[in-house]
């Protein structure tokens, strides 16, 4: 089925851009090429929600112009599929939330702006659980998304567009957002590298907040070298986030690893892998042999907090969600469901604006900030928060990276999980991280069938590094993927028919 | 039987601070101008728009309490504020909850009698302004009955500073003094321009009544909708009589927030405390806490001018001057500026307000040119305050050189010179000048020696007139007086 995509389309982003430099190919070629793909596959995918083709043919064009004049651009005219939780300047942004449904953004955010600048062309806006809230897509409110790897599957969440455009060659570079396991969770998922920096190192400005403290934009690629590259491309201080951390970045892209001797892996004894079933079990054991085997010293380390993960997450998340999304209240922009008075029209608004999801988690949020609950739920939480990220600064004294699993299962069915706590353990694994704000990702390691599955679907292994630590975390990454190639083991659904 | 009973007043102020550009964002910081010009995504509450804080106000939040002697800790931070209301972009306010840029210090303040007071703040923290509604439809702009509301946010993200004092004011007079006093401090201090009908300064005043000698406080009510000091003053003095004539009617004071009705003069229920918001105060995620490094506020505390309440001290205490002239040039700034530089040069701090206050105000009123952009510097006034001193010239001589050096004559004493104007004491020049004065007038002179002493001053004014102003008036005194008698 792959015979069906455009050859160009296949190669990674580091080499279609390394094309259009050499100008072996133009970027309006390869733009042409990925919108036709994504008239072929997406009415089944359902990766975007926007389609920028006028917009993506003009910005490709400018690039081949850029190219002519001798410019050197690191993206130059790689396809870039953006979450619709970011801003665009003209286009709609929606966030997968019918409240801002027919929004258009009046500015572009600045991690979009620096990859458009290194030469990327945004074809899209893809589809996204309402606000980044979900691990499956089934919360947008504006379109359904489906795995490429078995279309009956779910994507993974809430940056699922992404992954599944990127998955399916309907882009080479994919921008998601991860607040407590958004980017790599999908990675897992669609068997992509799912890559979340360092908490304040890519700019959150023109970011939609759902979480403010945990939001972190980062790449969805097919290979780490990609992830390495938008990484340095897009990190760095921005004057317009004051969250954004003002120290120099080092670049990664020219550091990957073709092993990993000297360095220390932690393998996390509060962890058990069994309690995965013994496919994922066994996989898991596999990627961390593999591990060993390239060089790397495994060591067992412990985070006995981690546990609180996602208690801690669901408290502190909601409390930020329902003040960041209090403005979408019909006042100045969005959705407006008129009223008798302006409170009944913030109340019609809101109530036809926002899905279930979203309303559960503004009350949860809205709770643990009330008086008389605030010290028992928000200040707790913090508190937690604060041991999680202690747990991982004892952790890293004895190691140089971690190594985990990146999500409890492999893709299930749509509406496999319906009850919201279920759901929200699919994060188990990423949560941690997130809390203490460091870098991690997920990398492809290998296949598993689930239960009742009809084809073995991608199985991701997370590895997490200590605050800055992107160029060791990104160089080992690459030098397992290379070692390992589980990615290549299988093409996804090319033409939209099940595989 | 009736209670004597006292007031406690309290009073928060909100006032916005002089910047060059908003809080959090690069918008223009300036009042008015049309409707929804100086905004952009950040001031609009804008999906994916962040705030980055002013520096410059939070220095000037520094500088301002540092003046007031607060503390300034060494941590802060922003908090939001949540409710939801039209005109407040992102329905939370960015405020400062439990950790406030400044805590304690006290405002000094006087009294129209001269004596010095002072009430303590609990603090003052920075925040963002709101934009502006305007209900359109009811016909006298309030919301009750309108159709349609209008909202700019020009105003929304201003920084504005609040501070609060305790509740140690006594009485209406003493409030409005302790405003003066603060609105004095910010216009030295040049963090605001303080002006309530342009909503740069705001206040409500919480007031409770208690029997007098009392410790413990009575159930207080919040005053608000107040647009000048005056209405500040009526309102509360409104306020305390409701209270006491509902306590000796043997009501119950509620604690509620009342508005102002300057109509009619009297407060109205506005909320009570049932009513209040849960405001869901915590920390704002997308600000890190404010660090003051310790070498900023030394800078900042060196930078002080003096402040008015220490001007007041030395023009009545030093000086002696009265009150309500030392109030009069701390309240002028550029006749007071002038006058420190006079006093400087003449060291005749009284004589210095008398013309200051005197001539160049009127001058200055009469020509709008103020003392400092007029042709008289202070060294020539400081020499012609010599010359009236050394009694070289008489008072009528120098208010018309004052006049002259107004319009850029130059040096007082070479006019006197060039122009031989020097009061003349010698009697031997003034004395047949008295006696052509009364023989020209002898029935006035007739009259003077029947009793009218009254007449005096007329004979002396045709014998000044007759020296061309340069008699000195006591000698003429003398001379008509031992003539006469």
């Amino acid at each position: 089925m792959s015979a069906q995509i455009d050859a160009r389309l296949e190669k990674s982003a580091v080499e279609i851009a390394g094309d259009v430099c050499a100008r072996r190919v133009s970027a309006v070629e390869v733009v042409e090429s990925t919108l036709a793909r994504i008239a072929a596959a997406d009415g089944l995918l359902g990766s975007y929600l926007t389609v920028l083709s006028d917009s993506a043919r003009a910005g490709a064009a400018a690039v081949d112009q850029r190219i002519s004049r001798g410019e050197q651009l690191p993206l130059a005219g790689v396809p870039l599929a953006v979450k619709d939780n970011m801003c665009l300047d003209g286009t709609r942004t929606t966030c997968g939330s019918k409240i801002l449904e027919h929004w258009i953004a009046p500015y572009t955010a600045t991690a979009v702006a620096r990859l458009i600048e290194a030469g990327a062309v945004p074809v899209g806006k893809t589809n996204c659980d309402e606000f980044a809230m979900g691990s499956s897509c089934e919360n947008s409110a504006l379109g359904v998304t489906r795995n490429p790897y078995d279309t009956a599957r779910v994507p993974g969440g809430s940056s699922v567009g992404s992954a599944s455009a990127v998955a399916a060659y309907e882009a080479a570079l994919g921008l998601g957002s991860d607040t407590g396991g958004s980017i790599r969770e999908p990675a897992a998922f669609c068997n992509l590298v799912g890559f979340k920096p360092t908490y304040g190192r890519v700019s959150r400005y023109g970011l939609v907040a759902f979480a403010s403290s945990l939001d972190q934009i980062g790449p969805l690629t097919r290979t780490v070298r990609d992830a390495a590259l938008a990484y340095d491309v897009m990190a760095g201080y921005d004057p317009m986030d004051a969250t954004s951390i003002n120290r120099p970045v080092e670049p990664t892209a020219g550091s990957l690893l073709d092993d990993l001797r000297g360095l220390r892996i932690g393998i996390v004894r509060d962890f058990d892998t069994k309690v995965l079933g013994d496919d994922l079990d066994g996989l898991y054991r596999k990627a961390y042999h593999d591990l060993e085997r390239l060089g790397a010293q495994l060591v067992e380390v412990a985070l006995p907090t981690a546990d609180y993960g996602v208690p801690t997450y669901y408290l502190i998340a909601p409390a930020e969600c329902s003040s960041n999304l209090a403005r979408f209240d019909g006042v100045r922009y969005g959705l407006r469901v008129d009223g008798e008075d302006v409170r009944a029209m913030y109340d019609n608004t809101r109530a036809a604006g926002f899905g279930p999801e979203v309303k559960r988690r503004i009350l949860i949020g809205t709770h643990a900030l009330s008086s008389g609950y605030y010290d028992a739920y928000y200040v707790r939480a913090q508190k937690a928060r604060t041991l999680i990220a202690r747990d991982f600064e004892r952790a890293f004294a004895r190691c140089d990276l971690i190594a985990c699993p990146a999500a409890s299962c492999t893709a299930f069915e749509f509406a496999a999980k319906s009850d919201p706590y279920s759901m929200y353990l699919m994060d188990y694994y990423t949560i941690p991280m997130s809390l203490a704000g460091l870098p991690a990702l997920s990398v492809p390691c290998g296949w598993s069938r689930p239960p009742g599955g009809s084809v073995p679907m991608p199985v991701g292994l997370q590895l997490c590094a200590p605050l800055f630590g992107e160029r060791s975390l990104l160089g080992a990454a690459h030098a397992y993927e290379q070692a390992t190639r589980h990615a290549l083991a299988r093409s996804p659904v090319a033409d939209g028919a099940p595989a | 039987m009736t209670v004597a009973y006292e007031a406690v007043i309290g009073i928060e102020c909100h006032v916005e601070l002089r910047t060059a550009t908003k809080m959090f964002c690069g918008c223009p910081n300036a009042f008015g101008g049309e409707p929804n010009t100086k905004i952009c995504p950040v001031c609009l509450g804008m999906p994916g728009a962040l705030p980055v804080p002013n520096a410059r106000a939070i220095e000037l939040i520094v500088t301002t309490g540092l003046a007031f002697g607060a503390s300034i800790p060494a941590f802060s931070k922003f908090d939001r504020k949540n409710y939801f209301y039209p005109d407040m972009p992102k329905d939370y306010q960015i405020s400062q909850y439990d950790m406030p840029l400044t805590a304690g210090g006290s405002v000094k303040y006087w009294l129209d009698d001269g004596a010095m007071k002072e009430c303590r703040l609990t603090r003052i923290h920075l925040e963002e302004d709101t934009g502006k509604s305007t209900h359109a439809g009811s016909g006298d702009g309030r919301i009750a009955g309108s159709s349609y509301s209008l909202v700019d946010f020009n105003r929304a993200g201003v920084p504005l500073m609040e501070c609060v004092s305790e509740p140690e004011l006594t009485s209406p007079q003493e409030a409005i003094a302790y405003l003066e006093s603060l609105r004095r401090t910010l216009l030295a201090l040049d963090v605001s321009d303080v002006k309530m009908e342009e909503g740069s300064l705001r206040c409500d005043a919480n007031v409770s009544v208690r029997p007098a000698g009392s410790a413990q406080l009575g159930t207080k009510t919040e005053i608000k909708n107040m647009n000048s000091f005056r209405s500040v003053e009526r309102a509360i003095a409104s306020e305390i009589e409701r209270q006491i004539e509902l306590l000796n009617s043997g009501g119950r004071i509620v604690q509620e927030t009342r508005g102002w009705d300057e109509v009619n003069g009297v407060t109205h229920s506005m909320r009570s405390k049932e009513e209040a918001h849960d405001y869901r105060y915590f920390p704002d995620p997308d600000l890190v806490p404010l660090e003051i490094q310790p070498s900023d506020v030394t800078r900042l505390q060196a930078s002080l001018p003096t402040l008015p309440w220490q001007r007041f001290e030395r023009y009545t205490t030093e000086y002696g001057l009265a009150a309500k002239q030392a109030t009069q040039l701390i309240d002028n700034r550029s006749l007071g500026a002038y006058f420190d530089s006079v006093v400087e040069r003449s060291g005749n701090p009284q004589q210095s307000s008398n013309f200051v206050l005197g001539d160049l105000a009127r001058l200055a009123n009469e020509t709008g040119v103020a003392v400092g952009d007029s042709g008289i510097t202070a060294e020539h006034l400081a020499e012609l305050i010599a010359l009236v001193q050394s009694k070289r010239v008489n008072s009528k001589i120098a208010k018309a050189l004052v006049e002259r050096m107004w319009n850029g004559a130059g040096s007082p004493a070479a006019i006197v010179e060039r122009e031989g104007l020097a009061q003349t004491s010698d009697r031997e020049t003034i004395e047949p000048l008295v006696d052509q004065v009364l023989a020209a007038h002898p029935d006035v002179a007739a009259n003077y020696r029947a009793g009218k002493q009254n007449v005096m001053g007329f004979l002396v004014g045709q014998v000044m007139k007759a020296s061309g102003g340069k008699a000195d008036p006591a000698v003429v005194n003398q001379l008509v007086r031992d003539k006469l008698s």
